[in-house]
């Protein structure tokens, strides 16, 4: 939106260009219109005594959705030269794997340490890695966050949140 | 007139204590949701839906309509103040809004912006208020080929209108469509698409997606581009509001050509963010003086900002009325009206009278106390920008998953979560528009059903769609809209050719 960083920055790699991820969407949408007809014919994509089955609709959304992608695939192919608009610089992807590496670490934890402990580690560990916060900040902000939606989800609206055995050791 | 009636009715039911406290609540939460990047009116709504289930339904929607006027007027704030736009539908916003803030100019221009906002949403409910009853009661004598005919133009509509190519928006849309079959089929009650794994019994639900897709992908999308919130200061005193109010009447046009914009791009789901755009654009061609666009001319900011609350406000119309959301965000409150057991759709006006009027009422009150909210704290607002992005990030990725987490207690839906947020990153880099994805999940089982209805009816044969005047002309139009990309490709290269 604004803020574009300055790509004389990253000047030793060659940014990604946008024609790579436009054909890997492309195929990866044509696979799931391609297991969508797949099933739709498994179940039945004609009629039964009582009306279509159950495949009669979803297998015209998978032709469709196959015609569409392919459509796209089949064109950035034909394009590839012409098609040189970057998707990202180099450093960009950087950041964006810096953000998506901790939040899926922090998704699979989450299945077995509950949601407090792990929303306190990836708040501290933004807060120190990239804000560069003291000690002191960082454990209070990290510990003070979880204890908030703890007594607005748990005490204030009832709604419980997946919990670990820490919680199961403090008696919740 | 009836409808002076029934909304004197809604009126005596939105202000009752509780439902005026819900109003306060939501709009501070909305301004809030506004104002941080990566939650927006559509996600933030779905993130406290599950918040609502045991709650009345009128207060809740009262509550969740209100954090959707929030969100319009919050993402105001960030555009002038911050050059950031907080929400898609603020990015127009910015063009004149962040340079009149440079020049010393932004207490007026923040004035320009919630009260155009305010008179876009006002004169969107007024026409809501008495359109909506007159459609509702149209709307009675549809049968399923009528509701497919509709839902067809809804989507054929998004490929006629959508700046992204033809074939992106089908893609993105049939996506939308297959993950709504995925899960146990309604009629037949067979399995589809579940390959096996027990967690796709119930599908997929379209709030996890519209988290994923709208929260987590633009996290993602604000990291790659590097935040700096280097802002300017502002404070509103009464008589630099009283001063700028002096000077609005005399772009009465202005507020009238975006507001037409407006109520046009939510009716048809073009939605806020495009009818801003066009709307700013249409400003700026009208204007005496074109050049002092871009530049700090107040009416850049009033042109997008009328339009996107306009366009927000009345695609509440269609929801209401016919069942088909104008907007993710309108998709998003249909979806709260199906869990707390009301069937969106004509039937709401004769059933609900109280519930609908109640949140009709609430939409008026609601934009008003947002106008008095929001003139009275931004200075508040825009402290909460200061704060860090690497405090803030982290923050807004515990609240998605917490957000993703309730709506079924379930932890396959918070790893959903994180693969939609991958998909919205990469769909909007590669521009495949999000909305057609978002509606038809949400649309999906609906439009199936009346589809297969129909092919009952007229024993599989398509012609059902044009075998009365009614739902022929419904369905001609939607084959426009489908075709138009087509037909205006080949106007301007026969001009071209002219030329």
């Amino acid at each position: 939106m604004s803020n574009q960083p300055n790509p004389q920055d990253s000047s030793e790699k060659p940014p990604l260009k946008e024609r790579g991820p436009e054909l890997v969407v492309a195929a990866l949408l044509m696979v799931v219109a391609g297991l969508v007809i797949k099933d739709s014919v498994r179940v039945g994509i004609d009629w039964a005594d009582d009306g279509p089955r159950a495949g009669y609709f979803p297998f015209y959304i998978g032709l469709l959705l196959l015609a569409s992608s392919g459509t796209i695939f089949v064109s950035t192919l034909l394009k590839w030269r012409a098609k040189a608009a970057v998707f990202a610089e180099q450093e960009q992807l950087a950041t964006v794997f810096a953000m998506l590496l901790p939040m899926t670490v922090y998704v699979v934890a989450m299945v077995w340490l509950g949601i407090y402990l792990p929303s306190a580690l990836l708040i501290g560990y933004f807060m120190r890695r990239y804000g560069k916060f003291g000690w002191l900040p960082t454990t209070s902000v990290s510990i003070a966050v979880p204890l908030a939606f703890f007594i607005v989800f748990e005490r204030w609206f009832l709604v419980p949140l997946p919990k670990g055995p820490i919680e199961t050791w403090l008696g919740f | 007139m009836d409808e002076i009636n029934n909304l004197m009715q809604g009126f005596s039911v939105a202000m009752t204590l509780p439902n005026v406290a819900y109003m306060l609540v939501g709009i501070t939460l909305g301004i809030l949701i506004g104002v941080l990047p990566g939650l927006g009116g559509a996600n933030g709504i779905a993130i406290l839906l599950p918040l609502t289930f045991s709650m009345n339904p009128t207060s809740a929607i009262i509550m969740l309509s209100c954090i959707y006027w929030g969100a319009l007027f919050g993402g105001a704030i960030t555009s002038i103040l911050f050059n950031i736009p907080g929400e898609p539908w603020s990015v127009a916003t910015t063009f004149d809004g962040y340079p009149m803030a440079q020049q010393g100019r932004a207490a007026q221009a923040l004035t320009a912006a919630f009260t155009s906002s305010f008179v876009g949403a006002l004169i969107a409910v007024a026409l809501i208020t008495f359109l909506a009853p007159l459609l509702a009661k149209f709307a009675l004598r549809f049968g399923p080929a009528e509701y497919f005919a509709v839902q067809l133009l809804t989507f054929c509509s998004f490929v006629g209108m959508s700046k992204e190519p033809p074939a992106k928006v089908i893609a993105s849309m049939m996506l939308g469509f297959a993950l709504a079959a995925v899960g146990m089929d309604t009629v037949t009650g067979q399995l589809r698409m579940t390959f096996g794994f027990p967690e796709l019994l119930k599908g997929f639900d379209f709030l996890i997606a519209v988290i994923g897709l709208f929260g987590i992908g633009e996290i993602l999308l604000t990291m790659e581009e590097g935040l700096a919130f280097k802002g300017k200061s502002a404070k509103l005193n009464l008589r630099v509001v009283l001063q700028t109010w002096k000077q609005l009447p005399q772009y009465w046009m202005t507020f009238l050509r975006s507001t037409a914009v407006g109520c046009w791009m939510g009716i048809t789901p073009g939605g806020a963010t495009p009818a801003s755009f066009m709307s700013y654009g249409i400003a700026r061609r009208m204007s005496k003086e074109p050049d002092s666009f871009g530049k700090g001319q107040i009416e850049g900011v009033l042109a997008p900002e009328t339009a996107a609350h306009a366009a927000g406000t009345s695609a509440l119309l269609p929801m209401l009325t016919l069942g088909i959301p104008g907007s993710p965000t309108a998709a998003v409150l249909l979806g709260g009206l199906m869990i707390w057991g009301l069937q969106p759709g004509p039937m709401l006006f004769v059933e609900h009278k109280d519930f609908v009027w109640g949140l009709i009422a609430s939409m008026y009150l609601g934009n008003l106390v947002g106008l008095l909210v929001v003139l009275t704290t931004v200075p508040f607002w825009a402290a909460f920008l200061r704060i860090p992005f690497s405090v803030i990030a982290p923050v807004i990725v515990v609240i998605c998953a917490i957000g993703a987490y309730t709506v079924h207690s379930s932890m396959f839906d918070v790893v959903m979560m994180l693969v939609f947020g991958v998909v919205g990153y990469l769909f909007k880099k590669l521009k495949y528009p999000m909305a057609p994805l978002v509606l038809a999940l949400v649309l999906g089982d609906m439009a199936e059903a009346s589809f297969r209805q129909s092919m009952l009816l007229s024993q599989g044969s398509l012609a059902i769609f044009w075998s009365n005047p009614l739902v022929g002309s419904i369905a001609g139009l939607a084959i426009l809209m489908l075709v138009w990309p087509l037909l205006s490709s080949f106007k301007s290269s026969s001009r071209k050719r002219a030329g």
